[in-house]
């Protein structure tokens, strides 16, 4: 239904296409290693941090009940309050350690404190029948899995240097290494659990609706037609001075007056009247590339209204 | 006259027929925008509920904004703004269905015994293994009692060792001294537990090897103390102690080890499926049975922290037992029979 996006100043290697059931082709980011690692110890923090605060608070509450316990001279009550403490203490550090991921990431945002700082989020692996609906049952496996890419490798990695530990405890240590480095090996950067529950972990993109840029020029035009400022000198190309350019270089020319400094705008500007043999708009550089982006943009896009596109320099001409 | 309208109008004649186009739907497209922001933050009651309605209904009108873009414009940043949007947006519409509420209600409702059947074969396996583990547990200390130490770890046994006299045992059995203490006794056993399932079901993935060494050291140690109290002739007393808790407890060992098994043999013999699809299905089924092993050992701990410390005399306790038994074999194998498959 809809054709693949146009070649981008993508390429990363991190690029993968998810399909809507609508049928709509949406380019995705992979998240980047260095974010996923970013947001796994920012994720570690922030549950370190809450337990240890948890535990001060409840052993603050439970030293409080123990004076008071003393002063009524011990009777069964008190013990029982401490031990409600207790209890509450053994569930919450349960809690934290299970189902921290798995209630943030469940939410709107499939995403953790730390990944949602990182910008990526949770999703559901697209396939050849298109990206999926995430699930309760995706985000409980992959986080499941936790156990043996994280804990099983510190505690073997720290056996491993005491004393006693030997060979096993290094064999141990590099099995479960293979393990938590699987997002290194795998194609789409999968760790364990997410090969387990079909997810993987994307860019979770954000984007401001920029300007118009054919509109901001028209408005300029039409500001100067009205009158008051002086008529602006209008760059007229003609078919053959715009058809030296296709649609890679209109879309770097959009990057560059969306950018707007002065010295590339400056060094574009030669680079094109150099090639189309303009010796005019030395001093209005902005005004003639805008008026070459708007005119350009507008025969490419005829053309492609009539099926023929162009989509670099080097394309033949049609 | 205003100004604005005016600069409008001059905008709409001389535009670019592509920013015409983006022009008249701009609004509809910074609308969604808007809902889409607010639901990624969670504020979902904010909105309201014109808005909520609208979303689907914008979603398909920003996706074919999105598609007739693409043919007919070359502004880079518009289509890379609609690209963002629509994705998030695809994420926000389609994104986890059920609450954890309504997620629960069918879990419960069948999802869980249905998986459970589903890896009926797993679960047979791990089975032969726990029952090979007591076995050689009970064979190995009968052999040689020097085993018992290293089958069954110290601190659990305390009292419980070869050659200890029957009134020992039998007082380590009887455990109805005082109520303090149960709950937090509770609480331990349970997050113990519970992690320990965990990890038996996590080693599944690497080839399940890992699980089956855990199952078989858990339940050599059971061997072992079976046959220690075998030879003061306390086996039944022994059974019944251990019966209160242990057939929900072992049964939902045998799951988690079942979990893992699954996993492992999904990836070594993916059948028709690629190797991450099948661990894909495998793994969602495994974690429907996993969270249901995690409600047994809530009931585990607690049946093993108060029904057992209330409840001295062994016929009470082996009712007990094996009434939980029942119950649960009765939930997996009945419940959910109609929607069977419906976890795939």
């Amino acid at each position: 239904m809809s054709a693949p996006p146009s070649k981008r100043l993508r390429g990363s290697g991190r690029d993968r296409v998810l399909i809507t059931p609508e049928g709509i082709v949406l380019p995705i980011t992979l998240a980047s290693k260095g974010a996923r690692a970013g947001a796994l110890f920012m994720d570690l923090a922030f549950v370190t941090l809450l337990q240890i605060i948890t535990t001060i608070t409840l052993a603050s509450i439970a030293f409080g009940g123990l004076s008071k316990f003393a002063e009524a001279g011990g009777n069964s009550d008190g013990l029982g309050a401490i031990e409600f403490l207790f209890v509450i203490w053994m569930i919450a550090m349960f809690l934290f350690r299970n189902a921290y991921f798995l209630f943030f990431e469940l939410g709107p945002r499939g995403a953790t404190p730390g990944k949602r700082i990182a910008g990526i989020r949770v999703a559901a692996r697209a396939n050849d029948s298109g990206g999926g609906r995430l699930s309760v049952e995706m985000v409980i496996a992959r986080n499941l899995l936790r156990d043996i890419e994280l804990f099983l490798p510190i505690v073997f990695i720290a056996s491993a240097g005491e004393e006693g530990s030997g060979a096993a405890g290094l064999a141990g240590a590099a099995w479960f290494l293979v393990f938590a480095l699987f997002p290194f090996w795998t194609k789409d950067r999968l760790r364990a659990g997410d090969i387990v529950a079909g997810t993987w972990v994307v860019e979770q993109p954000r984007r401001k609706l920029e300007a118009m840029m054919s509109a901001a020029q028209a408005q300029a035009q039409a500001q100067a037609q009205a009158g008051a400022a002086e008529v602006q000198h209008a760059f007229r190309f003609t078919d053959e001075e715009l058809d030296v350019y296709g649609e890679y270089e209109l879309q770097t020319l959009e990057r560059v007056l969306r950018e707007n400094r002065r010295e590339s705008l400056q060094k574009v500007q030669q680079t094109i009247a150099g090639k189309i043999d303009r010796t005019d708009g030395q001093a209005e550089e902005r005004a003639f590339l805008d008026a070459y982006y708007t005119q350009l943009r507008a025969r490419l896009e005829a053309r492609m209204r009539m099926g023929t596109r162009k989509a670099d320099k080097f394309s033949g001409k049609v | 006259m205003s100004g604005a309208a005016k600069e409008n109008a001059a905008i709409e004649a001389a535009a670019l027929r592509s920013d015409r186009f983006r022009f008249e739907r701009e609004a509809d497209w910074k609308r969604l925008d808007a809902i889409v922001a607010r639901m990624e933050k969670g504020q979902l009651r904010r909105l309201s509920d014109e808005d909520v309605q609208a979303l689907p209904v914008l979603y398909r009108t920003v996706a074919s904004s999105l598609s007739v873009a693409r043919e007919i414009s070359l502004d880079a940043a518009t289509l890379a703004y609609l690209e963002a949007l629509v994705q998030r947006a695809w994420f926000v519409v389609y994104g986890p269905r059920s609450s954890l509420g309504s997620w629960l209600r069918a879990f419960i409702g069948g999802g869980w015994s249905a998986s459970v059947r589903a890896m009926w074969l797993d679960v047979l396996i791990a089975l032969a293994v726990m029952v090979a583990g007591v076995a050689a547990g009970w064979m190995l200390v009968a052999g040689d009692p020097d085993w018992y130490g290293s089958l069954v770890p110290g601190g659990m046994a305390d009292t419980r060792v070869p050659g200890a006299s029957r009134e020992v045992l039998m007082q380590s059995l009887d455990g109805t001294d005082g109520s303090t203490g149960l709950a937090a006794f509770a609480a331990y056993l349970f997050s113990n537990n519970a992690q320990v399932s965990i990890l038996a079901f996590a080693l599944g993935f690497a080839f399940g090897v890992p699980t089956l060494m855990l199952l078989v050291q858990n339940t050599a140690g059971l061997g072992a103390m079976l046959w220690l109290f075998n030879g003061q002739g306390l086996l039944l007393e022994f059974s019944a102690w251990l019966s209160v808790h242990g057939t929900t407890e072992l049964l939902a060992i045998l799951l988690a080890g079942a979990s893992g098994l699954h996993i492992a043999r999904s990836m070594a013999f993916p059948g028709q499926l690629g190797a991450l699809e099948a661990a894909g299905v495998a793994g969602r089924r495994s974690a429907q049975v996993m969270s249901g092993v995690v409600l047994m050992l809530v009931v585990a701990a607690m049946l093993e922290g108060f029904a057992r410390q209330l409840v001295p005399d062994p016929a009470g306790r082996l009712t007990i037992g094996l009434i939980m038994l029942a119950l649960w074999l009765a939930y997996i194998l009945a419940v959910g029979r109609t929607s069977h498959g419906a976890d795939k």
